[in-house]
């Protein structure tokens, strides 16, 4: 039920990611959805859950892009790992300690992406470094509205059903 | 009882689907230039029918609406203009690309009609999976005949070219992409150089000789050397140059095509007749009084 839970969520995060990614694909500040996801799936679920799916995101991604098969992945891999990691470890229950998470997992991901593909020789980043900071800043917000979402949602249906009751009492 | 006590040994997977990914790129980085990956071929295929899918219900609300608000006979025939329209500019292109080159040497060899191309409309549908990488998917593929480096062009100029073609779709790699490129010349001057994707909206025109003349706001075209894109089409204009000396440092061109609203794009299935000769010819750095002193 999780596994299949991981596999729709990832997918429906790509399927969002190409769908906007026509309309936004000029600008330089980008989000990926792809990474978002994992990192919260890694701090909701686990290391384990955390590096499974950024190895299936990251290898999707590869696949759909025009790049190399695993770079990706292996990047997505190193950042839903260590981010499981560090929910496990520390209290990351707050919007703040949350954004810092999702900052540092989006530079992680730049440095061991973009990395390799130079050590490689295989494409020439001039000066990714405002890029990879509004792309962090973009993943930050986008994963921590992600989490009060999911959190305050249910809550506040609960709430809503709750009055709706009392309503009917009285 | 072994495989239940992985999850208990997350640091052993960890190194392992590690490994995995090392190999598996190593594999990749030595036989680079074999061929397009399996993997990608099979994953990108599936992956097309899912952005047909979501493109088709997002396109179906969004036409339902606009038919709705609309007056329909307006829109249809709004439609027809536009298709029109985009038609004309592509022609228009395409004999301005052929007087350009009239005017050059190759007036006095070849005067035959170069830029009838054979070219098929497709609609985007889909764009890239990560943001690192600048392509788009369109809904024509094998069957209907399209195959890899296959150039793509808009109304404004050069998209990019075919890199993964499938059943039903195909895969188009942006000239903005970092792993991008083309041949190109400054139409005034016809100076030679290498335009490169940046990530964004601009290119890098590289390989410019120091004794070429090349202005801000020159228009950049192709100049067919890859054999991939014809000659004479739009790709920008410059948009900055930094110097080093007499030797040119960096020269930014910005893109004519508006990256963020393709919609329609034509792929080019055929090449004009006399493309073969054109390659040979572009190949050919500019002689050096040629420079600034076509027009």
């Amino acid at each position: 039920m999780k596994t299949a839970g991981v596999i729709v969520a990832v997918a429906a995060a790509l399927a969002l990611q190409t769908t906007l990614a026509r309309f936004v694909i000029r600008g330089t500040v980008a989000v990926d959805l792809g990474l978002v996801v994992v990192v919260y799936l890694a701090l909701t679920s686990g290391p384990v859950t955390g590096l499974l799916a950024g190895a299936l995101t990251g290898l999707l991604q590869d696949a759909l892009a025009s790049g190399i098969l695993g770079i990706g992945g292996l990047a997505k891999t190193i950042v839903g790992f260590l981010a499981g990691v560090i929910g496990t470890q520390f209290i990351v229950a707050q919007p703040l300690p949350r954004f810092v998470v999702f900052f540092g997992a989006t530079l992680l991901h730049a440095v061991v992406f973009i990395g390799l593909y130079v050590v490689l020789d295989l494409r020439k980043y001039g000066s990714p470094y405002a890029g990879v900071t509004g792309q962090a800043l973009g993943n930050a917000l986008v994963g921590v509205v992600a989490f009060q979402l999911t959190e305050l949602l249910p809550g506040a249906i609960e709430r809503r059903r709750a009055r709706d009751r009392t309503r009917i009492r009285r | 009882m072994a495989l239940l006590d992985i999850r208990q040994r997350s640091g052993y997977l960890f190194l392992g689907v590690v490994v995995a990914h090392v190999l598996l790129i190593s594999a990749q980085v030595n036989s680079k230039r074999t061929g397009i990956p399996i993997l990608e071929t099979v994953a990108f295929g599936m992956f097309a029918e899912v952005q047909r899918t979501v493109s088709g219900a997002v396109s179906g609300v969004r036409q339902g609406w606009s038919g709705y608000v609309s007056l329909r006979q307006v829109r249809a025939e709004n439609e027809t203009l536009k298709r029109e329209l985009a038609e004309a500019r592509v022609s228009l292109q395409q004999q301005q690309a052929s007087v350009a080159r009239a005017r050059g040497l190759e007036r006095l060899l070849d005067l035959r009609d170069h830029t009838d191309l054979r070219t098929t409309a497709a609609t985007v549908i889909g764009g890239a999976a990560t943001p690192d990488f600048r392509t788009i998917t369109v809904d024509k593929g094998t069957r209907d005949g399209i195959r890899a480096d296959m150039a793509v062009l808009a109304p404004a100029g050069i998209v990019g070219r075919v890199v993964v073609p499938v059943g039903g779709s195909a895969k188009v790699q942006l000239l903005i992409d970092r792993n991008a490129a083309a041949g190109a010349m400054i139409e005034r001057s016809r100076a030679q150089g290498v335009v490169t994707g940046e990530g964004d909206e601009r290119l890098q025109l590289e390989n410019v000789s120091e004794a070429s003349d090349v202005q801000v706001g020159d228009a950049v075209v192709t100049s067919g050397i890859e054999g991939i894109y014809p000659k004479g089409f739009v790709i920008g204009r410059i948009e900055s140059i930094e110097k080093n000396g007499p030797a040119y440092k960096r020269i930014l061109v910005r893109t004519a095509v508006d990256f963020s609203a393709l919609e329609d794009v034509l792929i080019v299935v055929a090449p004009a007749r006399d493309e073969a000769p054109a390659k040979e010819d572009g190949g050919r750095p500019p002689a050096p009084g040629r420079a600034g002193g076509d027009d």
